[in-house]
């Protein structure tokens, strides 16, 4: 073997094969492969239950199912999506570029990252679990309060939520272990010359999530061990007749809460400029200003949580505060759209599928960010909080700002990974179905939460009943765009026109330098950054 | 990787480690945090720790209504009513009332009442004397029995308050909550 071929091959004894290669590897690629196939099954499980919740929904009456059911997919759906589905692919692709950007040979705790993967699939297990155990009479099903833990009903409610606390201390540990791992590698494992400033952005939007999960998931497992010990061990932390207060589980569980909203968006806001400047074609608008505009969301985020419960009963000048400080995030929001927009402006633009999708997250999350206003005006709030509107808001930032981003990524890299070019033509069609179905399920929910219908209800009153069969048509469609996901997805990992290193004309950075798919082991000689 | 850079590294994610260890503390943390600050600040209607209940001597002569309200949460088979629904007091002036509860079970119950007081921001300025919330009560099997509650309204009250409510839940004290699908 010459030495050339050492430097592409990194060392020369092969990875194992089969099985024992993914249980046992350490490898940034393979660990980052793992998470992206992960994320991608639970979102089709997370999917598969919102429509039958959305079944249920298509007319007004009960059809299908017990309140019960529906209680449970409801909760188990936003849990999955956010925990099993978006947070892993963001730490997917983590795992998959940082190294490759910042001139790394690998992750910089190989063996802790491989921990943090293998904690996730028993984690699905045990949400999933009691859905199947309640099939043989054992238990009541899965955990039925709604994602958010709410209590005195958390107190209440079956075996359902213990398995659900069981699993969100394995996601939490996985995830916090996980940022960790990430921020120990931007620190310390940076090629020679590349200073923090002159960090990828998207490392930037990663590093950011990772302090914010190690400061805000602890927080959480907290809570949720609370709630443990008050129903199995007789403590009384939101038992009111042991002295103890519901409204304080409300305060924990948002003082994680409202972090993870930007926890699951700033891998997003990371990787969306690069999207930008190589299909514009220009450098990147205004990069300090979106490291400063990082860092003040990330601050800001853990400051405001109050407006997620402002129907609590809350004084008058908390209300004014919460409300208040909310509304300020929206000013560094603005800087980073502003900086997006910038970058394309005057562009040699091209749509390839990934501009699309950036393009798309931009103008949907914008509607959402805009809608967030709305909510957090105080006197607004007591009207739409706990309804359609709110769902609405919610799923225009995580399915428009997230999951489209998160689309768009994949589009933008996935040639990277595995040296194919996407099929464009069914990654467009893709594109437009998801962006149209998309509007068609989520715009009459703001108009239906407008006129007063309430989430988490299996049923409603007739006069909702046409914007909700148009819902449910969307979301049927966006359901059935996202085979054609699928479909891509399989086809660039099995096939396709070879892509070259530099997979895009325009796009810039260290990860475009190695060859496309990149070898096992890649940066085991350091770059230089020069100037 | 070298053995100076893994040691680096391993020093490194132990400091994190710590950190994040460190939050999972503060969420306990919080919890007492939390019930100084809604006592210091009368907020979610507790009335722990009143704020300067001046002399009761000195008696201010506006009215202020005070109304009675008692539930019974589910797992406790008791009737508990006020006897009187809403009585008139002098702010400065100590004032009783009665509340009835009976046991409607066939054996002994044990259960604690649990107050508030709304408008939450006046919590501050209602101060019970005696109160039977301040310990747990115990009945027999269809005992019925009057318990008084003994309060003092402060006279810095706001002058905008001219209404309270005072109002009790009855937990059963028996730890056992009832579980979803459970019989009682
Ligand atoms: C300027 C930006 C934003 C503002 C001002 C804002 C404001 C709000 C407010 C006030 C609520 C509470 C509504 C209620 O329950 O009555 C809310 C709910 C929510 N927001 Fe936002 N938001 C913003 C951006 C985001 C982003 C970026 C995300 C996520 C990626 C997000 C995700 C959510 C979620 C998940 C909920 C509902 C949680 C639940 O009750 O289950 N928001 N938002
Ligand atoms: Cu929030």
């Amino acid at each position: 073997m010459t030495t050339a071929d050492l430097a592409l091959h990194g060392s020369p004894h092969a990875p194992p094969r089969g099985l024992m290669r993914w249980l046992t590897t350490t490898n940034h690629k393979d660990i980052g492969t793992m998470y992206l196939v992960f994320s991608l099954v639970m979102f089709f499980v997370g999917g598969a239950m919102i429509l039958l919740v959305r079944a249920e929904l298509f007319q007004p009456g009960m059809q299908m199912m017990q309140p019960e059911l529906f209680n449970q997919l409801i909760g188990v759906h936003a849990l999955v999506m956010i925990f099993m589905a978006l947070m892993p692919a963001a730490t997917g692709f983590a795992n998959w570029m940082i190294p490759l950007m910042i001139g790394a040979p690998d992750m910089a705790l190989p063996r802790l990252n491989n921990w943090s993967f293998w904690l996730l699939p028993p984690a699905a297990a045990l949400l999933l679990m009691p859905f199947a155990l309640a099939l043989f009479g054992v238990g009541s099903g899965a955990i039925a309060t709604g994602w958010t833990f709410y209590a005195p009903l958390s107190v209440q409610d079956g075996m359902g939520l213990d398995f659900a606390i069981l699993a969100i201390h394995l996601l939490g540990i996985s995830s916090v272990m996980g940022s960790i791992n990430i921020v120990v590698t931007v620190f310390n494992l940076r090629a020679p010359g590349m200073t923090f400033m002159k960090l990828p952005l998207f490392v930037w939007g990663w590093l950011i999530t990772a302090f914010m999960l190690i400061a805000v998931i602890p927080v959480l497992a907290g809570a949720v061990t609370m709630l443990l010990t008050d129903r199995h061990f007789g403590t009384h932390f939101f038992n009111a007749a042991g002295g103890g207060d519901p409204i304080l589980f409300q305060h924990l569980f948002w003082f994680f809460g409202h972090p993870e909203v930007y926890i699951v968006l700033f891998p997003v806001w990371g990787l969306t400029p690069h999207i930008l400047s190589a299909f514009a074609r220009k450098p990147v608008y205004g990069y300090r200003a979106q490291v400063y505009a990082f860092w003040v969301i990330g601050i800001l985020s853990v400051i405001v949580w109050g407006h997620h419960i402002m129907t609590s009963g809350m004084s008058t000048g908390a209300l004014l505060y919460f409300m208040y400080s909310t509304m300020s995030i929206s000013l560094p929001l603005s800087v980073l759209f502003f900086c997006w927009i910038a970058t394309i402006w005057r562009g040699a633009m091209t749509f390839e599928a990934p501009m699309l999708f950036a393009l798309g997250m931009i103008v949907l999350f914008g509607i959402g960010g805009l809608t967030g206003l709305v909510l957090a005006d105080a006197a607004a709030d007591a009207q739409y909080h706990h309804s359609y509107f709110v769902v609405a808001h919610f799923h225009y930032t995580l399915f428009a700002g997230g999951i489209m981003g998160i689309m768009a990524g994949v589009y933008f890299w996935l040639p990277k990974m595995t040296g194919h070019m996407i099929d464009e033509i069914l990654a467009k069609w893709h594109f437009w179905l998801t962006a149209i179905a998309f509007n068609l399920t989520f715009l009459p929910q703001f108009f239906v939460g407008l006129a007063g219908m309430p989430r988490r209800v299996p049923d409603y009153a007739l006069q909702f009943a046409e914007f909700n069969m148009l819902s449910s048509i969307g979301a049927f469609v966006l359901g059935a765009a996202q085979l054609l996901f699928l479909i891509v997805v399989v086809k660039c990992i099995r096939g396709g026109p070879p892509a070259p290193a530099k997979v895009w004309e325009g796009a810039e950075g260290l990860e475009w330098t190695v060859p496309s798919p990149p070898p096992h082991h890649t940066f085991q000689t350091r770059p230089v950054i020069g100037e | 990787m070298d053995g100076h850079q893994r040691r680096a590294n391993l020093a490194f994610a132990l400091k994190l480690g710590l950190a994040a260890f460190a939050m999972f503390g503060f969420a306990y943390a919080l919890v007492p945090l939390y019930d100084v600050f809604c006592q210091a600040t009368g907020l979610n209607g507790r009335t722990g720790q009143t704020k300067a209940i001046s002399a009761p001597s000195v008696v201010d002569a506006r009215w202020v209504t005070v109304e009675f309200n008692g539930d019974v949460m589910p797992g406790l088979p008791w009737r508990f009513e006020p006897r009187l629904h809403k009585l008139r007091a002098h702010p400065g002036q100590a004032t009783t009332a009665w509340y009835r509860v009976k046991n409607l079970a066939d054996r002994p119950l044990g259960g604690r009442a649990v107050p508030s007081v709304t408008p939450p921001l006046a919590a501050r300025y209602f101060a019970k004397l005696e109160c039977f919330c301040f310990s747990r009560q115990r009945l027999n099997a269809g005992e019925e029995r009057e318990m008084p509650v003994t309060f003092i309204i402060s006279r810095d009250l706001p002058a905008e308050v001219s209404t309270l409510t005072l109002s009790y839940a009855f937990f059963p004290s028996e730890t056992t909550t009832l579980v979803r699908g459970e019989k009682p």
